[in-house]
């Protein structure tokens, strides 16, 4: 590298800086000195040229490799969070439905591309672009600043093998620059100002200080009462059962029935056809379990459309969890067990012994108030209803136990073959 | 208003974006002097104050609100989506048109964007942040909103449910707000620096300094600006269908009759477009008079988006009226019951002052004369704005207010916070607006340069150029 005349010995050049009249002449004058045999050329203009990636030899960026590269990863990396998050690390039961569903995560994954990816163009653009970077021999230049209004500027840097101090300015000038400056900079690095980094310091302890006394009363324990930022959240202005109340004359929070009133399922007008029991006259007690009197026979009358209808409820209220068939098999169950839900009990099989020898009473009072683990169906389905379905149950139960005889004659030579 | 341009407009060749003589020193000149010059017009000090006075209102009464609870708002049983959500949606789509200005017609090459992108983008940003206000303040406990936030926490012990789109949307309104922001950002970076290089003060030149980032227009920053710019327009214009999309699952996911509909995302996106570009024509208008703009900001590009407000429009009315007709063919009573007590229910005032605002109105640009007509473009765009603030309150209250259940059937009433906190939103916005007109480059220089037909060099540019460059050698 040669020395140049504008050297002291504070500052060393860095290259030259020629501006041109307008926007052909500069591309012509780049396409002039880069078949020169000139490389480290730069030009300068208020907007965007693109003959002059040309006539400079600017090289397609690698931004958007970055950029892909980041959507990927940003991608990836949402969609394995979300997976960790909501199947793994704390399982999100919803509806029985899949602990993971990929449409329902398409939409934070899309965000988080963008966001990504953008971020990538951004930050790799000023980054490939060097930037930022706020004090540069050319920001010096008082004629550069025309650079971002309507000036027109080629640069050669001194570091180019082809520069020369003396025949580079001409080779510019003969190539049309207007004016020629030489680019100097300072070869003794200014230090901070002290004061600069001295409230650096302060103001970067101080900083740190809100999360530290935070993190710290998080981690202890303290002896005073709890601070009620928002009083009346915490202590609402309400009455919990078997509590006092001075609204009321008799004192009590919780009123007693209005006379006249019936609560929903205790007036029965028929408790054979509503309940499916009858409680022993005697009891003092509410019956349970051995004591009722069971009803025996279904009581409506049985007829083919009564069969429909309970085949048809039957497979909407029950089928769901023990199968079309009443194995205990259905949808829910095998969903359950797939999942290896821990409080799951199987749907007992309506063709275990103890429920095929079960009266018809018992059947109808299990679909009214559930039983043990089963909830109750009796606030869903109709009386008229639960009794079709105790008539469905029933034919179910015959047909695993059936014989030759209870099938049509006409059918039973076509029996084998059905297997 | 400007006659002059309307007279001038006929005679000049149709791809042409600018009016009068210009070349590349005097569009610097013409943006930068709206920032430089010493004191601003005296509209701008009247309107600044008037916003930042609504400002002030809208944070006192964010702070009452935080100290009493969302009880002030008329959020009750069953509507308890009321205006704060009605505004953030109002808000959200406002914010639609700057990032469609800036990605999806840049991308079309669509060169008459160059004027007022800055501008539209700009209002995008103000827009979203109101936006984000309020659902901010809406969840109750504000000092626990970082709950929001995906982050392991010992406290909680749990994570948040991403399959809920309440969820979707902190992610969707927030990458928007951040993407645009970027968008915003790097396009004004090459103008920042002419501010810079023009700075005459300390303060300036340190400010514009920093804030460009040390630009300096090489040959290979513009390149892979550039390509950078045009990657993020290709990134933000999914994302800008995205976004509402995702407003509108708030609503159509969930099951109450007159939200659950597939028609929702595309309606609310045209709806969003059409309410934006409304917005823009307001502010826009008013400011190309007030800042020397009309040379670059010309009929024509208020002759276009126009047009696109004409279409989006006209896509709104059709879909209110596809709303009926699946209501009525999809045989759900009570979808069928949403919408007629829409029309015809104790909302009705609403509905219609929407139908009449969002369907008719828009057809008044069939006409040139309302095209090409600064002010009545204005008119036409605060009616557009009313009847998209009023689509958001039919579209949550109706349905929250008559569900299902007649005997939890409500009326919903506002109260004096919620009408001066959706004042105030305004207040801010415009606040944020001037602040923006006042200390940055309000038109995009470097692309407008860009797409300006090459000024006579050898007349101007070479001439001031050598005079002031010396000999030629
Ligand atoms: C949500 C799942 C579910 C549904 C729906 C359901 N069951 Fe059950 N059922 C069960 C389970 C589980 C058990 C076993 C309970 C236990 O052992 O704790 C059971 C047990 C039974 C029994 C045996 C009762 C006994 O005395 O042991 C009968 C009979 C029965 N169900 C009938 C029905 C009928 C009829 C219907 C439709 C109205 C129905 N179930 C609907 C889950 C279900």
């Amino acid at each position: 590298m040669t020395t140049h005349s504008a050297d002291t010995p504070q500052s060393h050049t860095v290259g030259l800086l020629a501006e041109f009249a307008s926007q052909d002449e500069l591309i012509q004058a780049g396409r002039t000195m880069r078949s020169a045999g000139y490389t480290s050329l730069d030009a300068y203009t208020p907007f965007p040229i693109h003959e002059l990636d040309e006539a400079l030899g600017v090289r397609p960026t690698r931004l958007p490799w970055l950029v892909l590269a980041a959507g990927l990863v940003g991608g990836i990396s949402i969609l394995a969070f979300q997976w960790w998050t909501n199947a793994v690390d704390y399982p999100m039961l919803i509806s029985g439905k899949p602990l993971f569903s990929l449409p329902a995560n398409i939409p934070v994954t899309f965000e988080v591309i963008v966001l990504s990816a953008a971020f990538a163009a951004f930050l790799g653009m000023l980054a490939l672009n060097g930037l930022p970077r706020l004090a540069s021999p050319l920001l010096r230049s008082v004629r550069f600043a025309r650079a971002t209004s309507d000036g027109f500027f080629l640069s050669v840097a001194a570091t180019d093998p082809s520069f020369d101090p003396q025949a580079t300015p001409a080779a510019l000038r003969q190539a049309g620059a207007t004016e020629v400056e030489t680019l100097t900079e300072s070869t003794t690095q200014q230090p901070l100002p002290r004061f600069l980094g001295m409230s650096l310091v302060v103001v970067g302890s101080l900083a740190v200080l809100p999360p530290l006394i935070i993190a710290g009363a998080r981690s202890t324990t303290s002896e005073k009462p709890r601070l009620h930022n928002v009083f009346n959240m915490d202590f609402q202005p309400k009455f919990k059962s078997q509590t006092t109340s001075q609204l009321f004359a008799d004192g009590r929070a919780m009123r007693p029935r209005i006379p006249g009133t019936v609560p929903r399922g205790s007036l029965p007008t028929n408790p054979e056809y509503e309940f499916g029991y009858v409680e022993p006259a005697a009891a003092a007690e509410p019956a349970a379990g051995d004591a009722r009197q069971w009803v025996e026979e279904i009581p409506l009358r049985v007829t083919s459309e009564l069969m429909e209808r309970g085949r048809e409820r039957f497979n909407i209220h029950c089928a769901v969890c023990h199968g079309r068939a009443g194995f205990g098999n259905g949808l829910v169950s095998q969903r359950a067990i797939e999942l290896q839900q821990g409080t799951w009990v199987p749907p007992t099989s309506i063709h275990t012994q103890y429920v095929v020898e079960q009266p018809v009473g018992q059947l109808f009072n299990t679909i009214t108030n559930g039983v043990r683990k089963m909830p109750a169906y009796g606030h869903q389905i109709p009386v008229e209803d639960r009794w079709a379905i105790v008539l469905y149950v029933r034919a179910l139960q015959r047909s695993q136990q059936a014989s030759l005889e209870d099938v049509p004659e006409d059918i039973r030579p076509t029996l084998r073959e059905l297997n | 208003m400007s006659t002059a341009n309307l007279a001038l407009n006929p005679e000049l060749p149709p791809d042409r974006l600018l009016d009068g003589d210009h070349d590349y020193r005097s569009i610097t000149d013409t943006v930068c002097q709206i920032v430089e010059r010493p004191q601003p017009p005296k509209a701008w000090y009247v309107a600044f104050a008037v916003s930042s006075v609504l400002t002030v209102i809208l944070f006192g009464l964010v702070g009452y609100l935080f100290v009493t609870g969302v009880g002030v708002w008329g959020n009750n049983a069953p509507v308890f989506w009321g205006w704060p959500i009605v505004n953030f949606v109002f808000w959200v789509g406002i914010g639609h048109a700057g990032t469609l200005i800036s990605a999806i017609l840049f991308l079309f090459r669509q060169h008459w964007r160059t004027s007022i992108n800055r501008f539209a983008e700009a209002m995008t940003i103000f827009a979203v942040v109101c936006a984000g206000l309020f659902p901010g303040i809406h969840v109750g406990r504000v000092w626990l909103v970082y709950w929001l936030a995906p982050y392991p926490s010992q406290h909680l012990a749990m994570w948040p449910n991403f399959r809920s789109p309440l969820l979707w949307d902190v992610f969707a309104v927030s990458t928007y707000a951040t993407v645009s922001l970027l968008f915003w950002y790097m396009g004004m970076i090459p103008d920042l620096a002419t501010l810079r290089d023009r700075a005459t003060t300390r303060v300036r030149q340190v400010a514009y300094g920093i804030a460009a980032l040390g630009w300096t227009g090489s040959a290979r920053q513009w390149s892979r600006y550039e390509k950078a710019y045009m990657l993020l327009a290709a990134l933000a214009t999914p994302l800008v269908l995205s976004v509402h999309t995702i407003v509108s699952f708030d609503f159509a996911v969930s099951q109450i009759p007159g939200w659950h509909t597939t028609i929702f995302p595309p309606y609310f996106v045209a709806g969003a477009i059409f309410s934006g570009f409304a917005m823009v024509i307001t502010l826009v208008v008013p400011a190309r008079a007030f800042f020397g703009l009309k040379d670059l900001v010309t009929i024509r590009h208020l002759e276009n988006m126009t047009k696109i407000m004409l279409a989006t429009g006209s896509m709104v009315g059709f879909a209110y009226a596809i709303e009926f007709f699946i209501a009525w063919y999809g045989g759900n009573p009570y979808e069928q019951f949403a919408f007629i007590n829409r029309a015809l229910g104790p909302y009705a005032w609403a509905y219609w002052t929407m139908v009449t605002c969002n369907v008719i109105s828009p057809q008044l640009f069939w006409f040139k004369k309302f095209r090409t007509t600064p002010w009545l473009m204005v008119v036409v765009s605060i009616f557009i704005n009313i009847g998209m603030w009023f689509e958001r309150f039919v579209i949550t209250v109706t349905s929250l207010s008559r569900d299902f259940l007649p005997s939890s059937w409500g009326y919903f009433k506002p109260t004096a916070v919620d009408v001066l906190m959706l004042i105030g939103s305004f207040g801010l916005f415009f606040t944020l607006f001037l602040l923006f007109c006042r200390y940055l480059p309000m038109v995009a220089m470097a692309e407008v340069k860009a797409v300006m037909p090459k000024p006579d060099t050898t007349a101007k540019v070479g001439n001031t150029a050598s005079a002031e460059g010396g000999p030629q050698a």
